[in-house]
């Protein structure tokens, strides 16, 4: 399978990655080669094989109803690039 | 069925509703923090809910449990498979920079709501699926004049998103939808359903097209949080999209919002190309599996649902379809009718609780929980009317004071002196006071003016204090007039 240059600045735009107009040529070309590597997986017939979920035979986990985490605004908040009155603060984002 | 008008004819609308209900639980979905409304800003955050490195969710079970419960008194498919996806998108308020949701395998299937209408007929509506997910948290854009404010207490909270069919053709269907499923809720105890709190939030999908014809292109109004603004909503939409087609153009498929100032919805553009979000399976947890038996031990538990009710309500108690909706619409509002009518006339208590104290709710503002008239104390005033203490008039008095006081029927009606008169001799004596003072009247009504018959009732009612049974009146009054 093989990207063109505009799906990649749109993968790009969603990733929210910033990729100058003169690497999207290159980067269209290393992409189309990971997905040709991992398209030969579909050589398998897989059609009556469940998916797998694990390695190991476990379940999901589950926990109880109750209230064991949380009330440390201050760590929470201190890797924040702007705080106030115990809010994260972040440029303006309005409909 | 309801059409709308336009130049070229009538136009149909077709509704459907995605409902975002969140989950009654004491911990998120996700993470051990609390899930309380209105506590200090970041205060009920865990590393998991901020999306710190390396944190990793664990399921709530009770989440799950109420995810299930809730499927089942919609009456839907409980899927004994479901499995987490990622929605990948970015918002400040979204510190993952994904929703931990359900895509193609949620938690509930397909089941079904039944709309009470204003007429009393009913409806059926399909649920397309019920499914799990995360909140997000909310960011406020009135703090500060550039700057957006973030607190997290809400995000990795428990939400159920429950989609309905494209069933609904009228706003005041979806109106109903909204109120049924709200109902059948807080029933179940799975979501408090208070909209002002944001506990049940709604976007709603509207399109229009000429009856009979398919499905036209539809726009979403995102996050209406009353009931009265997605009926405002769907009707200006709809108006909206017929004037479009109508003037020759075409609808684009969109994201709109609500403007609860203006009242007209408005298109969010920047949302548009955040659609494509990436859906795939969580690797950080593993599919969702649910024992048959557990889910049979959840359906024994299930209380007794508004439809089961109101249609009991209507053959024990031979309520309308009308009155037996209002009285199931709230549990609460249920077990105060069964206990007043219990022992006594059915229709009578019907009468007291729909009219009278609902009326004098509504105007104080209260909810039956906080009702100043116990179930009891109202039963006790039905009695006084049933063994002719006192009159049907007299006892809106009578319940007046007791809202008022909270004091028991009989006390009231002994403090007030207003005991029914129902001894013959002294209702006679007040006919034969009135019938003299206006012997005038009674030669026009003995001459055939007929209509004066009410007249006298009401002078002996006035000369009674309104303490004269209504029946003894009426009754000696027609034998003194035929004289």
């Amino acid at each position: 399978m093989s990207l063109d240059k505009a799906t990649v600045a749109k993968i790009a735009h969603l990733a929210r990655i910033k990729v100058p107009e003169e690497e999207l040529d290159h980067l269209a070309g290393e992409l189309s080669q990971i997905l040709t590597f991992v398209e030969q997986l579909n050589e398998v017939d897989t059609g009556n094989v469940p998916p797998m979920t694990s390695v190991a035979a476990q379940k999901l986990r589950r926990r109880k109803d109750e209230v064991t985490d949380g009330g440390y605004r201050d760590a929470v908040l201190s890797n924040g690039p702007e705080t106030a009155e115990g809010f994260y603060v972040v440029p303006k984002v309005v409909e | 069925m309801s059409y709308i008008q336009g130049e070229t004819g009538d136009w149909e609308i077709v509704i459907g509703l995605e409902v975002h209900a969140q989950v009654i639980s004491n911990a998120k979905l996700f993470s051990g923090a609390a899930t309380a409304f209105g506590a200090e800003p970041n205060s009920q955050v865990s590393f998991v809910d901020a999306a710190f490195p390396g944190m990793l969710p664990v399921i709530n079970e009770h989440c799950i449990e109420q995810a299930v419960r809730t499927g089942l008194g919609l009456k839907a498919q409980i899927n004994l498979h479901s499995v987490f996806d990622r929605k990948n998108y970015f918002y400040a308020d979204l510190p993952q920079g994904y929703q931990i949701s359900q895509y193609l395998q949620p938690i509930v299937g397909k089941g079904e709501i039944v709309l009470d209408l204003p007429d009393g007929s009913s409806r059926t509506v399909g649920v397309t699926r019920l499914h799990l997910e995360q909140d997000a948290g909310k960011s406020l854009h009135d703090q500060h004049p550039a700057k957006t404010y973030i607190d997290l207490n809400r995000s990795g909270v428990a939400l159920m998103e429950i989609v309905s069919e494209p069933d609904m053709r009228s706003a005041e269907e979806a109106g109903a939808y909204v109120r049924k499923l709200r109902s059948i809720l807080r029933y179940l105890g799975t979501c408090d359903g208070n909209m002002e709190e944001g506990s049940m939030r709604c976007d709603v999908n509207v399109s229009v097209r000429k009856p009979g014809e398919p499905f036209g292109t539809r726009c979403e109004i995102k996050n209406v949080n009353s009931i009265r603004f997605v009926m405002q909503a769907i009707e200006y939409e709809a108006r909206r999209q017929i004037e479009i087609i109508e003037e020759g153009g075409k609808i684009d498929q969109e994201t709109r919002l609500w403007d609860t100032t203006k009242f007209v919805t408005r298109s969010m553009r920047s949302k548009e190309e955040a659609h494509d979000y990436r859906y795939f399976p969580d690797p950080d947890l593993l599919p969702l599996e649910l024992e048959p038996e557990w889910v049979e031990d959840i359906k024994k538990t299930l209380p007794e649902l508004p439809d089961d009710k109101k249609a009991r309500f209507i053959s024990e108690y031979k309520l309308s379809p009308y009155d037996a909706n209002v009285l199931v619409s709230e549990k609460a509002r249920a077990d105060f009718y069964e206990a007043v009518a219990k022992g006594r006339d059915p229709k009578l208590a019907a009468n007291w609780v729909t009219g009278e104290l609902f009326g004098y709710l509504n105007k104080a503002g209260k909810e039956i929980e906080e009702s100043p008239v116990s179930a009891e104390n109202l039963g006790g005033l039905i009695d006084l009317i049933a063994d002719n203490t006192i009159s049907g008039r007299i006892a809106k008095e009578v319940f007046e004071a007791m809202f008022e006081t909270g004091e028991k029927a009989a006390d009231i009606v002994e403090k007030k002196g207003l005991r029914q008169v129902t001894d013959t001799g002294a209702i006679e004596a007040s006919i034969d006071a009135v019938l003299a003072a206006n012997a005038d009247k009674v030669a026009e009504f003995r001459s055939g003016k007929d209509k004066l018959f009410g007249f006298f009732v009401g002078q002996v009612m006035k000369a009674t204090q309104g303490k004269a049974n209504p029946a003894l009146v009426n009754e000696i009054l027609t034998t003194k007039l035929k004289g």
